[in-house]
């Protein structure tokens, strides 16, 4: 046996391993395109957008107030600034209540009312954002505000990013190992100085980038908007006041039958994408600074 | 017969440090000493499952007990019920009574977080926070506690517990780097100086080698001989030779066909692994099983 089993296992061994290579390079091939398709669309959306958007680019832009058709020149500054001011006021409501329900969840889930919870932000989060719009458009525009109002399109933001924050950082929570949180408890430490100085710290990165991606996602948002923000071709920082937002200025210029305002339209997704592309890197720039 | 166990106590302590001044069992003049920690009818559940059933223990002042046992025999349950960590993993309870000092640990008044400031605990895996750096993490205790320092009593509180620790020579030059970034044995020795800055009476130890190599076991076996003389330790592992070197007492726990842990034999060390009382404890000894 020990004199042929070499022999003859040899060739055998050189099949298997052939077979195995050939699995493996297809499968690699296979997840190469895969990876290629996704990188090429995307590059081909923003190569597009910015092909299309550049040629509107002018200081003018940044600065100016839209002017009536017919004018030339004029700018997207009040919807820029009105999504800046939307992003920041939704943010600020949503973001705590996200990561306060995420801990509600991760943190007491032996408590009774955690698995609701969680059931209302997944029947939130599969919500159409219009009907967001719709519902806060009955209750604060024609409810409590009376008007179309800068505040009802930001409480709109709010209620479609509480549940993307809320469920981000959830999963980023539970990736905090245990040993930490008993380590904690061990040193005689109340569970919410727990949540708050050991579990919130060393999930940071995570929470931060569960903030960003809510509110790059509710800044392109348009639907909510056109019911409850309504859309100020005027600059306003007044929260009971309608205000502009890029996605609607987007719309609204898309719409119209004129060539101008269609490469205006164009100019305003471009900076768009950039902006939430920038806040995005800022973001994620401070949270590794912080992390060393 | 206490010739025999003298002789057997020489030889368990390394170098001959110290085999005298702890004098092999002599019924007649049993050195008196404080009860520091008592079990009494001690029984832990997860959910609807038994874990431990009634244990009867109790644990001197400035001695090393060692609980020792198979795996599943609930030895670590056990540990965790005597700072109350075991109820807080959800769905677990437990009955039966802990003392600690005059403290009634499982009294409805008594607040679990009091008796985990009394008690430290070190786990099997070493767990210094890893956003902290060494400084931050012998801190955390006290800070977390809400004590108010000034910064330099707070440098003398890290430099004096990484001393105890044995650890002040090696990171004294990185206190500000991440407490993750040490070997294994010093992020064990680091949670150790951690447990101990906020000077708790009792140091409860769950299996504080097992992720350890032969040499950082070593030094922490080394290290639990010398912190007995200022704190008392609780420590659990399935090492039998660990339990004969670092302690003074030995419970030996076993689960029995219904699962539930019981202790089996408790007495000083050296008497246990000399001559067991029950049959369970000398088949596990002898390496007959577990």
């Amino acid at each position: 046996m020990t004199a042929i089993a070499p022999t003859s296992a040899i060739p055998l061994r050189h099949r298997v391993v052939a077979r195995r290579r050939f699995a493996q390079g297809a499968v690699v091939s296979l997840l190469l395109v895969a990876t290629l398709l996704g990188v090429a669309l995307l590059v081909t959306i923003l190569s597009y957008v910015i092909f299309q958007g550049l040629p509107a680019i002018n200081l003018a832009f940044f600065t100016e107030r839209p002017r009536p058709f017919g004018e030339a020149g004029g700018g997207i500054a009040p919807s820029l600034i009105g999504t800046l001011l939307l992003a920041a006021v939704s943010g600020a409501i949503a973001i705590p209540v996200g990561i306060a329900a995420a801990i509600f969840v991760v943190e007491y889930r032996s408590g009774r009312f955690a698995a609701p919870v969680r059931f209302a932000a997944e029947l939130i989060a599969g919500l159409p954002s219009i009907v967001i719009g719709v519902f806060v458009w009955a209750f604060l525009v024609r409810g409590l505000v009376g008007h179309y109002a800068a505040v009802a399109g930001a409480v709109a933001l709010a209620v479609i990013m509480v549940p993307i924050v809320a469920r981000t950082v959830e999963e980023v929570l539970k990736l905090v190992p245990n040993s930490l949180r008993e380590a904690a408890l061990a040193l005689g430490a109340p569970r919410w100085k727990v949540i708050l100085s050991i579990v919130l710290p060393t999930a940071r990165a995570g929470v931060l980038t569960a903030a960003i991606l809510a509110v790059a996602r509710s800044a392109g948002e348009t639907a909510p908007l056109l019911l409850t923000a309504l859309g100020n071709d005027f600059f306003s920082t007044d929260l009971l006041r309608p205000i502009g937002a890029l996605p609607l200025q987007i719309y609204r210029y898309a719409v119209s039958p004129y060539d101008d305002w269609h490469v205006k339209a164009w100019g305003a997704s471009l900076v768009l994408v950039v902006v939430i592309g920038a806040v995005g890197l800022l973001l994620r720039f401070v949270a590794r600074q912080r992390v060393r | 017969m206490s010739v025999t166990m003298q002789e057997t106590a020489a030889r368990e302590m390394p170098n001959g440090a110290e085999p005298m001044s702890q004098p092999a069992a002599d019924p007649a003049a049993p050195a008196p000493r404080a009860i520091a920690l008592r079990t009494e009818k001690l029984s832990a559940y997860y959910g609807g499952a038994q874990a431990v059933g009634d244990v009867d223990l109790t644990f001197e002042v400035g001695a090393v007990t060692a609980i020792i046992g198979p795996s599943g025999c609930g030895k670590s349950t056990l540990l965790r019920c005597l700072n109350r960590m075991h109820e807080t993993t959800p769905g677990a309870r437990a009955t039966g009574r802990v003392r600690l000092g005059d403290v009634d640990v499982y009294a409805p008044a008594t607040d679990p977080v009091e008796v985990r400031s009394m008690v430290g605990m070190v786990f099997q895996k070493p767990n210094p926070f890893p956003m902290m750096s060494v400084y931050d993490n012998v801190a955390a205790g006290p800070r977390l506690r809400g004590w108010k320092m000034s910064r330099r009593e707070m440098d003398d509180l890290v430099e004096r517990n990484l001393r105890r620790a044995a650890l002040w020579d090696e990171v004294k030059d990185k206190l500000h780097r991440s407490g993750a970034a040490l070997s294994g044995g010093q992020q064990q020795r680091l949670c150790i100086a951690r447990a101990l800055a906020t000077d708790p009476s009792v140091l409860l130890m769950d299996e504080p080698c097992s992720a350890l190599d032969p040499i950082a076991t070593y030094k922490i076996e080394e290290l639990v001989r010398e912190l007995s003389h200022e704190v008392t330790i609780v420590i659990v592992t399935h090492n039998m030779q660990q339990a004969s070197r670092v302690s003074e007492r030995t419970a030996f726990m076993l689960a029995a066909d219904d699962g539930v842990g019981r202790l089996v034999e408790f007495g000083k060390t050296d008497d246990l692994f000399t001559l067991p009382r029950d049959p369970r404890t000398e088949a596990y000894i002898t390496g007959r099983f577990g």
